[in-house]
């Protein structure tokens, strides 16, 4: 019995793809199970392809997109009436624009996202407001917030060359107001092509309606031209970094950040394996050694940036009330030291993949993150990882998570930033 | 193929979908206990939640119900906090346990194969945490800590105040917990606290997911066949609201913030009223989705803020309705303006049909995506059954939805949105 549901607890995700004379990749994913359509619209675009004094310019635009498209006034009303919700995100790799809605009014869903894959209505009005907006996101969420602008400096301790140096939000507040009109209708004309987007629909469609509304919708848009990234390539750190900033907060923080390889990269699951065995739960290294045992955090956790291109490990913690910056700081060396020393269990291993398994099938039961992750993985270079990342996982080897924390702790590969409360 | 886009494509309205609340088993534990199931869906996940009736509502010292929740899983009488989350961990598990106003839930979420490891563990953290004193101290630094962090926001320190001054500090809706009620709470508090409210005849179990006969075998054996931290009878609070005399607040709780958090609300109907299912497509259309009429206004048009909402509060015992928004320092106060103003034209014009019919598709449209799958139905049903409602409430509700008029709109935004019974704050 036992036996069985273990063979049963993985379920592949069927899919078909195609592509559009103009380029665009079109992924479907039938789920008749459900009442309901999703659709995500993938951009190859993200704060990594802005200049870098004009940072921001992805997520602001993100926000135009709503703005009204060349036939059509309003996005969100005709998909609301629809029975529809929808989203986007920014990331510094990506753009997705996504949205589910009852299968009846699909075709509302192609009408819409196809008209602003087409040309944008480009209203003086809409960016004003979107500038604003934009501005009190920014405003709310990094500014008057404590540790608001931990990610700004990190960032430019961490990257020196590669536009993964600023964040989505933008570096400055200024670039963000200055955005004009001409520089958006440049945006769109850069990125927002057929061929520079991947598109899934998934859940209760079938092939034939999926192709017949691609080629009523999106096949006559034209191709446009395909931008072609060429981003520099941050050399290898070659020297431990440290900053030591103060700032108005009443807690002690500090940040240790490693360059790790990128999402394709041999090294990626076993390093997405260290930050769980690090700090995925109450029984996690650090949060045992380091809340529980030596009580020198109040709260530490241990992530990865998701990032495409080679990204950062992170160690980030609130330091507990009369611990000083410095013992702090040892208490996570010594424990990096006893990794690249001992390595792991294997009961840490299972528990760590026995995680992973879980997040991955809870997941995988919402259409729209379905929709999402196809597109993603299409992005990256083939939407079947959907399928085989789970074994990627499930085949790391204890001596490789080893292996792979041997190169990422480096000492002349970290970042360690203190960000200290004034008066402490 | 030529196509004329200017032209929408043809919907179907969701007002005119039907809608089914899927049925789930309501079944009795053999010590009583309501135990309700609904074993469906494709993935091989399962949820279990118990659900107590033991919110900061029940608690008598502050601090408590919170703080006992958060250490359920940290020590019982045969296994430390760390053996304790080895095991979950070990199996992928999810187990949250938290207290809200008026419940204390308990739940864990997996792979179905790994269920029927969990519960005796599950089961041995109600009977037998012993809430370690150092585990309680090492809570209290870290909540302490957090809570200090969370002072210096100004949405934190508004969302205090608000609900203080709607209920009073000594009701349990308005109070909060300062840095001395966590310090002073003792271990004995919280084995006091599960001993008494954490008990079989306090709780409901709610099951979803896909799971095979056992698992219900092994929740009737676990959970139904002892009177499990039988004690007293439990004696349910009463309170009663005090709400402020002011109305009108402006707090400075960061000198340098850029941004204040405006917060507006007011005493409102329970659940139980019949105009409750009504105002919540009144609060929809006014406040409660991104093409809303504050949404519109003050995000859309006036660029004040990232975000609006309103919504009605979801307690046990006493309604209330809130609006709350983060806006620009400068913008603040003509924030607070433009929503009186948008309240004076819901009670003064009549909403348009297609503006209603709009808002009806999308809570419609919206509700067939929220009815699929067993945890979203599971999620509907506990949500009437803790409430004391059945099913004819889910019908109703969507017999309301789909036919209420511009003119009972109306009415009902004179009846209750009293510009005077506001509380209106500011804290930047």
């Amino acid at each position: 019995m036992q036996r069985y549901t273990e063979e049963q607890s993985n379920i592949m995700i069927q899919y078909e793809k195609f592509t559009l004379s103009n380029g665009l990749k079109v992924i479907h994913h039938p789920d008749i199970t459900t009442p309901m359509v999703a659709m995500s619209i993938l951009y190859d675009v993200g704060a990594k392809d802005e200049d870098e004094k004009q940072t921001g310019f992805a997520h602001l635009f993100e926000h135009l997109m709503f703005g009204g498209s060349v036939n059509i006034d309003d996005y969100d009303e005709p998909l609301q009436n629809a029975g529809g919700e929808n989203n986007a995100y920014t990331t510094n790799d990506l753009t997705n624009y996504y949205l589910q809605l009852p299968k009846e009014n699909i075709e509302t869903a192609f009408w819409l996202e196809s008209d602003r894959m087409l040309n944008l209505a480009f209203s003086e009005k809409s960016l004003d407001v979107q500038r604003k907006v934009v501005c009190e996101e920014f405003k709310e969420h990094y500014i008057n917030k404590p540790y608001g602008d931990v990610w700004q400096y990190l960032r430019e301790l961490c990257y020196k060359v590669h536009p993964y140096k600023w964040q989505t939000i933008g570096k400055e507040l200024k670039h963000v107001e200055d955005a004009q009109l001409q520089d958006v209708k440049h945006f769109f004309a850069k990125h927002y092509n057929p061929s520079n987007a991947i598109m899934c629909i998934a859940g209760n469609i079938t092939k034939e309606k999926v192709v017949e509304l691609c080629d009523k919708y999106f096949a006559p848009i034209p191709a446009g031209e395909k931008y072609l990234r060429n981003l520099p390539t941050e050399s290898a750190q070659t020297e431990a970094r440290k900053l030591v900033i103060e700032r108005d907060v009443p807690v002690n923080a500090l940040y240790k950040a490693y360059h790790m390889g990128s999402r394709l990269s041999n090294g990626y699951h076993a390093a997405d394996l260290i930050t769980e065995i690090l700090s995925g739960g109450e029984s996690s290294r650090l949060h045992v050694e380091l809340v529980k045992e030596q009580k020198l955090f109040s709260q530490i956790d241990c992530y990865h940036l998701g990032s495409i291109e080679p990204g950062l490990l992170v160690i980030d913690g609130k330091v507990s009330a009369n611990v000083s910056m410095q013992e702090a700081d040892d208490a996570i060396e010594k424990i990096i030291e006893q990794f690249i020393a001992i390595g792991i269990t294997e009961l840490e291993l299972k528990k760590a993949i026995n995680k992973t398994e879980s997040l991955i099938s809870f997941e995988d039961l919402s259409l729209l993150n379905r929709a999402n992750n196809l597109s993603y993985y299409e992005l990256l270079g083939d939407a079947e990882m959907m399928n085989s990342e789970m074994g990627k996982y499930a085949t790391v080897s204890a001596e490789q998570v080893h292996i792979e924390a041997k190169r990422i702790f480096r000492k002349e590969n970290g970042n360690t930033m203190w960000y200290v409360s004034k008066g402490v | 193929m030529s196509i004329n886009r200017k032209i929408a494509p043809p919907i179907l309205n969701a007002t005119d979908f039907t809608f089914q609340l899927a049925d789930i088993t309501q079944a009795q534990l053999a010590n009583g206990m309501p135990f309700y199931y609904l074993n469906a869906g494709a993935q091989e996940v399962v949820n279990i939640e118990l659900v107590f009736d033991a919110g900061t509502w029940q608690q008598h010292k502050p601090g408590v119900a919170q703080a006992a929740a958060s250490l359920l899983k940290n020590g019982t009488t045969k296994k430390t906090a760390l053996e304790i989350n080895e095991l979950i961990e070990f199996y992928g598990a999810n187990l949250k346990c938290g207290a809200s106003n008026d419940f204390a839930n308990v739940n864990i979420s997996c792979m179905s194969k790994h269920l029927h490891h969990l519960l005796p563990l599950l089961f041995e953290l109600l009977t037998e945490s012993i809430f370690p004193e150092h585990e309680l101290e090492i809570y209290k630094q870290t909540t302490i800590q957090r809570m200090q962090v969370s002072l210096k926001k100004s949405d934190f320190v508004a969302n205090r105040k608000i609900d203080e001054y709607l209920f009073g500090y000594h009701h349990p809706y308005g109070f909060y917990n300062n840095i001395s009620d966590i310090q002073a709470i003792e271990t004995k508090d919280l084995r006091e606290y599960i001993l008494q409210y954490y008990s079989f005849d306090n709780c409901k179990i709610f099951l979803s997911g896909k799971f095979n006969d056992g698992i219900i075998k092994d929740v009737e054996t676990i959970f139904g066949s002892s009177k499990w931290n039988d004690s007293d009878a439990i004696i349910r609070n009463e309170f009663t609201v005090t709400p402020a005399e002011q109305k009108k607040y402006r707090i400075t709780n960061d000198k340098n913030g850029v941004q204040g958090s405006v917060r507006m609300s007011m005493p409102f109907i329970k659940k139980a009223h019949p105009d409750f299912a009504p105002m919540i497509i009144v609060n929809t259309l006014f406040g409660g989705y991104f093409g809303s009429r504050l949404m519109s206004n003050i995000r859309e048009d006036k660029g004040y803020t990232y975000g609006i909402y309103s919504y009605l509060y979801n307690n046990k015992h006493e309604g209330a309705f809130g609006i709350s928004t983060e806006a620009g320092k400068d913008v603040c106060e003509a924030t607070v303006q433009e929503i009186y103003k948008e309240i004076e034209i819901l009670k003064t014009e009549p909403v348009d049909t297609e503006e209603l019919q709009l808002v009806k598709n999308y809570i419609l449209g919206g509700l067939v995506g929220d009815l699929d799958g067993p945890f979203q139905i599971m999620q509907r049903w506990k949500n009437l059954l803790l409430f004391g409602f059945d099913k004819s409430r889910f019908d109703s509700n969507i017999e309301i939805y789909k036919t209420i008029t511009p003119a009972q709109i109306q009415e009902l935004a004179n009846r209750y949105f009293i510009a005077d019974n506001f509380y209106e704050l500011v804290v930047v």
